[in-house]
């Protein structure tokens, strides 16, 4: 196999990226969520079909139409969740679809030993007739790659293999890999861990909304360089970039302080404190934690350790309800999934948070909703002004704006974002980050979390900075500089 | 009530009551008489009549049955729950001390809607808590209801014979049969509270995207439940009417596919079953159409084995002119649209 090529120009997706894969080397493909590389390695196994472009594989072009394809040029996959059998047995799982047979009938014994000789060679220790799924998940996903490796796979994808795994099931799971690297064959390995992506990986490729940024080998890329080039900033070019003055804090006691909250599988135990009239900054890369920790603030899922205390007062957050009569309001990071309610209109969409406290019986008056809307649609310049349109067919900036008026309306004390501008156009998210300095100015209390760095900083007046589900830290403004943050978030092996 | 939302509804009802209006008129047609009303000892009889009549339990449920269908569900276990209301409330009468008597009736009926209400919540706790597939969760009691009511009855075909009994089913009431009259006021109220209150825009938020509900304090799992329960009742009332026309209850017969029929009204009214606007004068059509569908054939002379195949054929007619590919066939070819521009339903949907 001597390298694979893929381009898709006139694709958003994925624009004209190169990509090789060389024989005995662990690549990893890196990337926030979004960059492309799902994408690229769907395009790979023959899950998408390529637009333009080429594939070779050891030589020679190759299409992949489907994904039998891609399995027949020695490309196997295992995937993020385990997608085998677990009632059937471990031998049967690897060798389903291609059972050994004899006289018509699939041959027991061979089947066996055949098992038994592939878990050697891994040096796994398992019972070719036990049931899958008694074996843990780990074992799972071990026994996953067995059976792609049977399939006499020149390159083997992992895609985010250790999202489920404990460190000493990582390290198992390691050392498998090594020992195929070693062996010859080629694999690529996708991970938002970084540490785990330094621990195993030879080179890198690093995808960014859907361009190539570069290829590099690990042991020439410093981590704080590898999240610049994942964030698309140079270090430098941030450090010199204004900041608006700061906004006023008060000393007064925080509006909401949460102590020790956490959710199991979801984020470890953090405090986070926010006071009126202050902007917190919730800094991290993507799967750090930063949206599962304000869904606790919100009540959308439960903590099931800590404490939060608004007013003064502990209280228990049971569902979004309860955070709203508090007068807590929650934008949430997926628009489309968790904000716009499509077929409503834009009307119904602004007065629906307001309608829910309310209840369905009291409904708010014609008039009022009226009035209300009208306000809102001028005071962020919505487009169009037609309280009438279906939010559905508004563009994303203006779909965002709506969902912030939804909140607005409520006229809330503490206001969380989750990524409240992205993929929204530069002007929509200038006049978004201009709200919310606004908003904090006039007293209201801000929690801000975004996947650009420049933004959290520019806007906060302190970062909380997460990785792989922990808080790590809690900077000032004063001490929050992107280059700081940035060592943060790359800084090598903590208690993950 | 709003002008929007008059105009929401009116413009996708025009199909559904074009298609009444062409079947009436096919009524017509085959029958001179179709519209003649006679009025007898203050009652008003005529075929019109009949099929209000005979089309009330049905309109009943699928009043109901929009409300579920607007979050996104469906309730396959409303014609279990009409046996069931029905078995109770005659097996009641039959079997309290005088059975003649009004109290007996007034018991009996309270009884059989009180059970229709707690299978309703059944329902809804499989939904709403558990998160049990609707199709599903309401598949267990459509097969064990029917078992339920033959229990109740013992597997016999009870009669019951009391006076203010079949005064639902056969009585009259300010010269309409006492079943059109309740259904035209159930019907009312529901519209009312629906677009008066806020309740209608909650259910259309819930049954369009339930997530975003919920976050933005919608509480969805109250609303979906509710539904449930309120389509309970109308089936134990419709349960009521269809035993107290025939004076008896039959565990087997009685409400035999009507979730079909019911689900099939609220689809030709042109709510949508994956759930969000709902349109209940749209149902009430729709029930209108199926009944007056079966009336025609009768009218027709089509030999009753035929029947089903007839409204088979009708209702194809139906989903296909209401098929995403067919619209936009159709849109492609009749160049300038007088709808707004529609943008396709289905991306809404792919996630």
């Amino acid at each position: 196999m001597r390298g694979i090529e893929i381009g898709f120009p006139g694709v958003k997706a994925l624009d004209g990226v190169d990509f090789r894969l060389l024989p005995g080397e662990v690549h990893a493909l890196m990337g926030e969520n979004g960059a492309g590389k799902s994408t690229l390695i769907k395009a790979l196994t023959g899950v998408y079909p390529i637009d333009a472009g080429t594939v070779v594989v050891g030589g020679r072009d190759a299409v992949f139409a489907a994904p039998a394809d891609a399995q027949a040029a020695g490309i196997a996959t295992v995937y993020q969740e385990v997608n085998l059998c677990p009632n059937l047995t471990v031998a049967e799982n690897i060798l389903l679809g291609r059972e050994p047979r004899r006289a018509g009938r699939i041959d027991r014994r061979a089947m066996r030993r055949r098992t038994r000789e592939l878990l050697a060679s891994l040096h796994l220790d398992l019972d070719p007739d036990s049931l899958l799924g008694d074996h843990p998940l780990a074992a799972q996903q071990l026994v996953a790659i067995a059976r792609a490796v049977d399939v006499d796979a020149a390159a083997l994808v992992l895609d985010e293999p250790t999202s489920s795994l404990d460190a000493r099931e990582v390290e198992e799971l390691f050392r498998v890999v090594r020992d195929l690297r070693d062996r010859g064959v080629a694999v690529l390995f996708v991970s938002h861990f970084l540490e785990q992506v330094y621990a195993i990986a030879d080179r890198a490729t690093i995808l960014r909304n859907g361009k190539l940024v570069g290829e590099y080998r690990i042991a020439e890329l410093p981590r704080v360089e590898m999240v610049a080039k994942m964030i698309g900033r140079e270090l430098a070019e941030l450090e010199d970039l204004d900041r608006a003055p700061a906004a006023p804090v008060e000393g007064a006691a925080p509006l909401l302080a949460a102590t020790g909250i956490g959710r199991t599988g979801a984020i470890a135990p953090a405090d986070l404190a926010v006071r009126p009239g202050e902007v917190v900054g919730l800094a991290g890369l993507l799967g750090s934690g930063r949206t599962e920790l304000v869904r606790l603030l919100f009540g959308a899922d439960r903590a099931d350790s800590g404490e939060i205390v608004v007013d003064g007062q502990a209280v228990a957050l049971r569902s979004p309800l309860a955070a709203i009569a508090r007068g807590i309001a929650y934008c949430a990071e997926d628009r489309k999934a968790d904000g716009v309610v499509g077929d409503l209109s834009v009307r119904e969409n602004l007065v629906l948070a307001l309608q829910a406290r309310r209840g369905w019986a009291r409904r708010l008056p014609r008039r009022t909703a009226d009035a209300l809307v009208e306000r809102w649609i001028a005071a962020l310049d919505i487009r169009p002004a037609d309280p009438e349109a279906l939010i559905r067919n508004l563009s994303g900036g203006n779909q965002q704006k709506c969902l912030l008026a939804r909140w607005l309306i409520t006229e809330p004390r503490l206001l969380i974002l989750d990524e409240p501008t992205r993929g929204i156009d530069i002007g929509a998210k200038t006049q978004i980050q201009k709200l919310v300095a606004d908003l904090s100015g006039d007293g209201m209390a801000v929690v801000f979390v975004s996947a650009e760095l420049e933004e959290v900083l520019r806007l906060s007046d302190r970062v909380a900075v997460l990785r792989d589900r922990h808080k790590i830290a809690e900077l000032t403004r004063a001490e929050a500089s992107t280059g700081r943050v940035m060592e943060l978030i790359a800084s090598g092996d903590s208690n993950a | 009530m709003p002008e929007s939302m008059r105009e929401a509804l009116r413009a996708p009802l025009l199909r559904p009551v074009a298609a009444l209006l062409a079947l009436l008129l096919l009524n017509l047609l085959l029958n001179p008489g179709f519209f003649a009303l006679r009025v007898d000892d203050g009652h008003l009889y005529g075929s019109v009549i009949d099929v209000l009549k005979n089309g009330a339990p049905t309109a009943l449920i699928a009043l109901g049955m929009t409300l579920v269908v607007a979050t996104r569900g469906i309730d396959l276990s409303v014609g279990a729950t009409v046996a069931i209301a029905g078995s109770v409330a005659c097996s009641w009468i039959a079997t309290s001390p005088d059975p003649t008597a009004p109290g007996a009736a007034v018991a009996g009926a309270l009884i059989a809607l009180g059970l229709a209400l707690l299978l309703g919540a059944w329902n809804g706790l499989l939904v709403s808590v558990f998160g049990i597939q609707p199709i599903i969760a309401t598949l267990v009691l459509m097969t064990a209801g029917r078992g339920i009511a033959q229990l109740v009855t013992d597997g016999q075909i009870i009669t019951v014979d009391n006076p203010l009994f079949g005064e639902l089913g056969g009585g009259y009431l300010v010269g309409l049969p006492v079943a059109v009259v309740l259904t035209a006021v159930v019907f009312a109220v529901v519209a009312l509270v629906v677009r008066r209150t806020a309740l209608g825009m909650l259910l259309e938020a819930v049954g369009i995207n339930p997530a975003a509900s919920r976050l933005a304090g919608v509480r969805a799992r109250g609303i979906i439940w509710g539904g449930y329960v309120f389509t309970a009742l109308c089936a134990g009332v419709a349960g009521l009417l269809i035993s107290s026309n025939v004076t008896a209850a039959d565990a087997n017969n009685a409400g035999l596919w009507i979730e079909l029929d019911a689900i099939l009204a609220v689809v030709v009214g042109g709510t949508l079953l994956s759930g969000g606007r709902f349109s209940i004068s749209g149902t009430l059509v729709g029930a209108l159409i199926l009944q007056t569908l079966t009336t025609t054939v009768y009218t027709m002379g089509i030999p009753p084995e035929v029947t089903l195949v007839f409204k088979a054929a009708v209702i194809i007619v139906v989903c296909l002119a209401q098929s995403p590919k067919i619209r936009a066939l159709r849109r492609r070819s009749a160049a300038p649209p007088i709808a707004p521009a529609e943008p396709a339903r289905e991306e809404a949907h792919v996630r």
